[in-house]
């Protein structure tokens, strides 16, 4: 593959290699019919509006609310979350970790970037970073201490690897001071992360940042 | 400068407002795969396992990649698996790239991009 450029300042400025590639590939694929281009605005909106972790935060949030539920979350992840509203691509199979004093789950998934789009949307660029995917399992509190986040030596990390069959959410332990919060209080405070398990819920007594309301 | 418990290319940590496509030709790419797959061209485990395997020689190449380079890698795997299924003959798609870029180059600025 040659790597010349034309440096012709007065046409169109060239987009980039991956840029024509997708073009290329949409051109061929559209003069097949096998893919509709108005069609495709859709997923992005979607992809990046219509989803993201406060989904996850509001399962989580009623969880922590609802004891019948939690026992529901954790029996049957999958339809306790499509009871919410949640459903669709990469969320078919579900299991809900529950994080407690003595266990802390963290999700990654190795081989690609499996992860549950209905509830935390797509995931973040470290999640799909090639030190993350390596050192998760082989070195999960030196990972977890890049976060921030530093654990009781007597609590066990359990790692788990997501596949294109079976999907994580994590549920992080609620924090102390937020008793007689309502659900969408409690939702402010489960951030993506906390769900992912590389985080915890927020401090209810620290400032919050948010304007989610 | 920067503390040194810290990676120094501060991988993890990032403003979790972040948009999910960093340029528009990611996006593209996501939505063709996502169409292609809801229209049953392919199983999201054949999609899977062709993204892992683009992944793993990119891992190979550059043990530290930040993920940044993530869509690229997602469009390698579509590339790949659209030869595959018979969808777009990669010879095509070459052929494509180059009209577009030709298109690109001869168009005047501020005119219309389109294929003759």
């Amino acid at each position: 593959m040659s790597k010349d450029h034309d440096h012709d300042h007065h046409s169109h400025a060239i987009p980039s290699d991956p840029a024509l590639r997708v073009q290329a590939l949409e051109t061929v694929l559209v003069e097949k019919g096998l893919v509709d281009p108005g069609a495709l605005d859709v997923f992005v909106d979607y992809y990046q509006n219509e989803v993201g972790p406060r989904n996850g935060a509001r399962v989580v949030a009623r969880a922590w609310s609802d004891p019948d539920y939690r026992a529901w979350l954790f029996d049957d992840a999958s339809a306790a979350i499509t009871d919410m509203g949640y459903a669709g691509r990469q969320g078919e199979d579900m299991v809900a970790l529950e994080n407690t004093a003595q266990v802390h789950n963290m999700v990654v998934c190795t081989l690609c970037s499996c992860y549950p789009w209905p509830v935390l949307g797509l995931p973040p660029v470290w999640y799909k970073s090639a030190p993350y995917r390596s050192r998760a399992v082989i070195e999960p509190r030196a990972v977890l201490a890049e976060f921030g986040l530093e654990l009781p030596d007597d609590t066990e990390v359990r790692v788990w690897d997501s596949t294109a069959e079976l999907r994580y959410l994590v549920v992080p332990m609620r924090p102390v001071g937020s008793d007689g919060w309502s659900a969408e209080q409690l939702a402010d405070l489960i951030t993506r992360d906390s769900m992912i398990g590389t985080g915890l819920a927020r401090d209810p007594g620290a400032p919050q940042e948010s304007s989610q309301t | 400068m920067s503390p040194p418990d810290r990676p120094a290319d501060g991988a993890f940590p990032e403003d979790p407002d972040a948009p999910p496509f960093a340029e528009p030709w990611e996006a593209q790419a996501f939505a063709l795969t996502l169409q292609l797959y809801e229209a049953g061209h392919f199983t999201w485990r054949e999609w899977a396992d062709t993204l892992a395997a683009v992944l793993k020689e990119a891992d190979a190449q550059n043990p530290s990649d930040d993920g940044r380079d993530y869509y690229r890698h997602w469009l390698t795997a579509l590339e790949r698996l659209s030869a595959a299924k018979q969808m777009a003959d990669p010879g095509d798609v070459a052929a494509r790239k180059q009209a577009w870029k030709t298109a690109y180059e001869s168009t005047p600025h501020g005119g219309p991009v389109s294929l003759k």
